[in-house]
């Protein structure tokens, strides 16, 4: 299978994803025979559908967040391109790239771009503020039925609280940072991908 | 340092001066040995006493005491000298403790040395073995952050096993090639075998030394988890080799056969899993048996400590490796005990660990100086003493790229040169090759004593010479250092969010190498393990619910220590909060936290180090989280999940969160892809997940404790008589929803203007924190009433009650947004008969109510207003006023709207009582007998009885 996906790249086009994402070459020709395997429509694009046919999603607490994180606004396919930036975010940073890339664009495993990644699963109408509202329903999703909603809006008015610099009592992009700076973001957002 | 010195030369003198011929006190090990002598000396002094003839007054009965006696004054003395050294802060910031104490060690073994001409204490390896180093290992084993050392576990076998490997062949191979060069004097009568002998032990990182240096350094977890996991893992390399070569050198080496060797090889896997095995079967015994002690709460952290003390002599009894074993049991039974026994045991199985490991690790370094004063062990050899550290050294750095350099091919986060320099750097040798170094028979290792020698000076100058430099290298290096911090809630939550995705994100692309095994065993853990060893917490919410209210009742108290009233402040900082700005520590308060901190430390010293309120009231909340929030599979190991897994807690959840993404994508499904989004939103809000009808878009920043709180309470009291039979269902949480929501902005009025107004107002202003805090679920945890009663009141109460509230309070809060004392309460008081809300009549008029009296007429009036049912549920354990009111209350909801009730347990609605003079002194007070008072109903009477007056 992955022969069979391999060919069906492009080399121009792994080229291009190459620079665009910093996957190598073969994770990329891996990641492709992935996405042709998720694409049960053979149509070069993967739809909710696809994803959602993961099973370990379905049990997965944010994971309809995370599917939509790969869909840009508006859109309902992604294709293997738009696949492969998403998961860009996710790959570890190295330390050559550290220097390299500071005069460039920004990469999109950067802490920020990283952070914002998961800031974004938050923001559900992407106003840039999570508000108490959107923190509360991805509290919902990640905690089980027995804390109770008391619990639950106490812990997010403090999370709220505690983040909130500015008092307008939600959390913006910039107090979200802020209140991970301590983080080992790049570590803790990064997943080893196979070469 | 001098009257220790005294002491133990007197001590010394009284032993020497005994006439009956005691020889001297015993040293700890020794004791067997001396036995025979000690009950000699008995007996003769029993024949004197006859001699002396009749009654003696007073009786010397040194012989009697002696040897409890030593110990005990020995142990004073590492005491006391822990507390000489940390007499100076600055001091101990820059020596290492355990070089202080090896230099104690060396004077006091000089005393000894000067008093007696010999020396007669000496670290005893049997002593060692059996008691100091299982204290110090058990301790490092159960409190081991099991994710940190799993997710480690890679780099730490390699470091342990080939590490460990690698230092001892080099070692001994190029000391016997120094012997063959001359460098090594020729009165080291030592062949190859002796040297592999040597370089076995005095290869293997030593556990003592590198806890005892490492946790001053405070280095970065990573690196301090992989040097002190390779020093408890390499124990069964080191036993191995040690083991090897001792029947090596005294078969022989020309008697050595090839099968031998791999004798040795099945040895050393036999020693390692064995210990493994052993220590995990403890570990899974001890779950068990935790399980059923809930009846016998004192002895639990018994069990604690004499099942992993029995894993380790276990493992010592069928020589495995007893380190190994007693780490594993820890880590492995760790998670299942925490969350078995209550809190107080646990507390005392972490102070008692680290007291015990604390004084055993002083008493180690302390003997290890004592040791080095002993003419007789001296046997120098200056070639020998410098080879060996140039090897050691050498071979450890060079040991440690070249593992580094493989496994950052394999690592996530690679190890950094820094990293390795402070690694190679912190290879301390200590205890355990000195104990086994003096374990060797003379008679076969003819080289022992320059053996010891060098031992000696070896660990001498890694542990003083390395463990004094090594802090101002790692400043130096700029090695990112541990930040001893808990995290706040918002990493809590983000970070386990970032779990979620990035489990996510491997299923979606198709990886699963690396978490696979570790999901199975989760699986196997959630399926098995967890239903075996963990209590069917009948209470689990009841108890998560505590550990909430734990945090209130922290916050109420550091607000009041503050001096503050905090909470008139406009902006309200809680000192849970984490708020940048650091708060006076408060004595008292610090004493609770202290109480109640239950952390994962290594640190034997850190017991002390309480960071400051906030952090550990968050470290409470994340408790509630932890417990709660969905484990992303790959975290399920982590060892914070201790509280209450329920059985199949792993199906559940899937089973939930399955369902739950189900419903949402038939909605999404269905709505078009536009309103994808609001659908979703509201979908959440008709189920009740949102608090925000109206609340979620005010500004509720500073005011959410308050008003949160006060609203549970009412409530419940009704609950429980209207609900008691289906206790602990939850299925119904619209309702709740509903409940919550309508009480929730009634509540805000009061409290908002009470904290933007500074003063302007008395009664408002002080009225808002009795109100909330009365409510505040944490009263209830002090007493006996579950807390989790309220929360399942909330969700009781009719709807149609919870509108009719909802509008009383609308009038409410249109009548009493004027900061007016006396009028705010009446009006309110009238609005709500008028309305004919339920718990209207819950206000008593000013003054019409006083002190004592308050408390008897709430709860006669309030009985009126207890919905019907109320009467089955005498026998809750909940507030026994509450269930008195209940019992005598006649059973009509008509009553409910007759202005005539005053019941107690409305507190909440009724705003406080107008005296504004009387109240403002009061808060401190006031919460603090609210604190101390367990249940609702009779906290809130008695403790404003007061204020009104």
């Amino acid at each position: 299978m992955g022969s069979r996906a391999s060919t069906l790249l492009r080399e121009e086009e792994i080229e291009e994803i190459k620079k665009e994402t910093g996957f190598s070459h073969s994770q990329i020709t891996r990641l492709y025979s992935r996405f042709t395997s998720l694409d049960k429509g053979e149509n070069g694009t993967l739809s909710r559908e696809d994803f959602q046919r993961i099973p370990e999603l379905a049990i997965n607490p944010l994971g309809d967040r995370i599917i939509n994180a790969f869909f840009p606004d508006g859109e309902d396919q992604v294709n293997f391109r738009g696949f492969m930036r998403t998961l860009a975010h996710f790959r570890p940073v190295e330390d050559n790239e550290k220097n390299k890339n500071l005069s460039n664009t920004e990469p999109l495993n950067s802490r920020t771009n990283k952070l914002h990644f998961a800031f974004q699963l938050y923001d559900l109408d992407r106003d840039d503020k999570i508000s108490r509202d959107e923190l509360l329903q991805v509290l919902r999703m990640m905690v089980g039925v027995n804390i109770s909603d008391e619990q639950l809006g106490s812990i997010a008015d403090r999370t709220i609280q505690e983040a909130d610099t500015n008092g307008d009592g939600c959390i913006s992009f910039t107090e979200f940072i802020k209140v991970l700076e301590k983080v080992d973001v790049e570590q803790k957002m990064s997943i080893r991908f196979l070469h | 340092m001098l009257p220790l010195g005294l002491a133990l030369l007197l001590l010394t003198a009284a032993a020497a001066a005994d006439p009956r011929g005691t020889a001297a006190p015993a040293a700890l090990a020794r004791l067997a040995a001396e036995d025979p002598a000690g009950g000699a000396a008995h007996e003769e002094r029993g024949g004197e006493h006859h001699h002396g003839g009749g009654y003696r007054v007073v009786q010397w009965e040194w012989s009697y005491v002696q040897t409890p006696y030593i110990i005990a004054v020995w142990l004073l003395l590492a005491s006391a000298a822990k507390i000489l050294f940390h007499f100076s802060q600055r001091f101990t910031t820059v020596v290492p403790e355990s070089c202080m104490l090896i230099l104690l060690g060396l004077v006091l073994g000089g005393v000894v040395l000067i008093a007696s001409k010999k020396q007669l204490y000496q670290l005893e390896p049997a002593l060692f073995f059996l008691f100091l180093l299982p204290t110090i290992v058990g301790d490092a084993g159960y409190f081991m952050p099991a994710r940190l050392f799993f997710d480690n576990l890679g780099a730490i076998l390699m470091y342990a096993v080939v590490g460990t490997l690698w230092n001892a062949f080099c070692t001994g191979f190029c000391l016997y090639a120094a012997k063959l060069l001359g460098v090594i004097d020729g009165r080291v009568q030592a062949d190859l075998m002796d040297f592999l002998l040597f370089g076995a032990l005095i290869s293997a990182v030593d556990p003592v030394a590198v806890l005892a240096v490492f946790e001053e350094v405070h280095i970065n977890e990573m690196l301090f988890i992989i040097v002190f996991g390779e020093s408890l893992l390499n124990d069964a390399v080191t036993v191995v080799l040690y083991k090897v070569y001792i029947s090596f050198v005294e078969v022989g080496p020309e008697n050595v056969q090839t099968a031998d060797y791999f004798k040795g090889v099945a040895s050393f896997l036999i020693v390692s899993i064995g210990g493994t095995l052993v220590g995990l079967v403890f570990a899974v015994l001890l779950g068990f048996i935790t399980r059923f002690t809930k009846k016998v709460r004192i002895i639990e952290p018994l069990f604690v400590f004499l099942l992993v003390y029995l894993a380790y002599l276990t493992a010592e009894l069928f020589s495995l490796s007893a380190i190994l074993s007693m780490t594993f049991c820890g880590i492995g039974a760790n998670k299942y005990v925490e969350a078995n026994i209550s809190q107080k045991s646990r507390t005392t199985v972490k102070y008692t660990m680290k007291t015990l490991a604390s004084i055993a690790e002083t008493i180690i370094f302390i003997f290890l100086g004592i040791s080095a004063v002993d003419k007789s062990k001296w046997a120098w050899d200056t070639g020998l003493v410098s080879c060996t550290l140039v090897f050691i050294f050498v071979f450890r750095a060079v040991g440690v790229v070249g593992q580094t350099w493989v496994l950052n091919r394999f690592r996530l986060v690679p190890l950094e040169k820094i990293d390795q320099v402070v690694m190679s750097y912190g290879g301390l040798r200590g205890a355990v090759a000195f104990a086994l170094v003096v374990l060797l028979d003379a008679e076969k290792v003819k080289a022992k004593d320059y053996f010891v020698a060098t031992t000696i000076v070896v660990v001498f100058f890694t542990v003083m010479f390395q463990g004094l430099t090594i802090k101002p290298l790692v400043k130096w290096l700029k090695v990112p250092r541990s930040t001893n911090r808990k995290p706040t809630i918002n990493e809590e939550i983000h970070e386990r969010a970032f779990d979620h995705i990035l489990t996510a994100v491997e299923d979606i692309a198709g990886l699963q190498g690396y978490h696979h095994w570790r999901d199975k065993w989760e699986q196997f853990d959630k399926n098995y393990l967890s239903k075996l060893l963990l209590r069917k917490s009948v209470y689990r919410k009841s108890e998560l619910w505590e550990a909430y209210q734990k945090i209130n009742i922290r916050d109420a108290i550091s607000v009041i220590d503050q001096g503050g009233n905090v909470l008139t402040s406009a902006r309200l900082s809680l000192p849970s909060m984490a708020s940048r700005a650091s708060f006076p520590e408060v004595t008292n308060v610090t004493n609770y936290l202290r109480e109640n901190g239950s952390g994962v430390c290594l640190d034997l010293q850190v017991i002390d180090n309480v960071p400051g309120a906030k952090v550990e009231e968050d470290t409470e909340t994340h408790h509630v989280l932890a417990g709660n929030l969905y484990k992303p599979r790959r975290r399920y190991q982590s060892h914070y999940s201790r509280h209450f897994m329920p059985l199949g807690e792993q199906e559940r959840q899937d089973r939930e969160v399955f369902q739950r993404n189900m419903r949402r994508r038939m909605e999404t499904f269905k709505s078009t892809r536009y309103k994808r989004h609001k659908k979703e939103r509201s979908l959440k809000k008709r189920r009740g997940s949102d608090v925000k009808e109206e609340g979620g878009d005010k500004p509720r920043r500073n005011v959410s404790w308050q008003d949160k709180d006060p609203v549970v309470v009412p409530v419940e009291p009704e609950v429980d008589k209207a609900e008691h039979s289906d206790p602990e269902k939850e299925e119904d949480v619209g309702i709740t929803f509903v409940a919550r929501k309508a009480e929730t902005p009634k509540q805000r009025p009061k409290s908002v203007p009470a904290a933007l107004e500074v003063c302007p107002s008395p009664p408002a202003e002080p009225g808002p924190p009795p109100g909330g805090d009365n409510h505040l679920p944490w009263k209830g945890s002090v007493g006996s009433p579950p807390p989790c009663v309220s929360l399942e009141a909330t969700k009781i109460i009719p709807v149609d009650l919870q509108q009719a509230w909802n509008q009383s309070i609308s009038s409410l809060e249109s009548v009493s947004s004027p900061p007016a004392p006396p009028e705010a309460v009446h009006p309110r008081v009238s609005a709500l008969f008028r309305l004919g809300g339920p718990r209207p009549a819950s206000y008593t008029p000013p003054g019409s109510v006083a002190g004592s009296t308050t408390s008897i007429a709430a709860q006669v009036l309030q009985s009126s207003f207890c919905f019907p049912e109320k009467k089955k549920k005498t026998n809750l354990e909940e507030d026994d006023e509450e269930e008195e009111m209940g019992g005598g209350a006649s059973q009509e909801m008509r009553p409910l709207m007759s202005p005539s009730k005053i019941p107690g347990a409305l507190p909440p609605p009724p705003p406080p009582p107008p005296p504004g003079s009387g109240r403002r002194r009061n808060p401190c007070v006031y919460l603090r007998s609210l604190v101390a008072a367990p249940p609702p109903g009779s906290t809130e009477p008695p403790s404003r009885g007061p204020t009104q007056l």
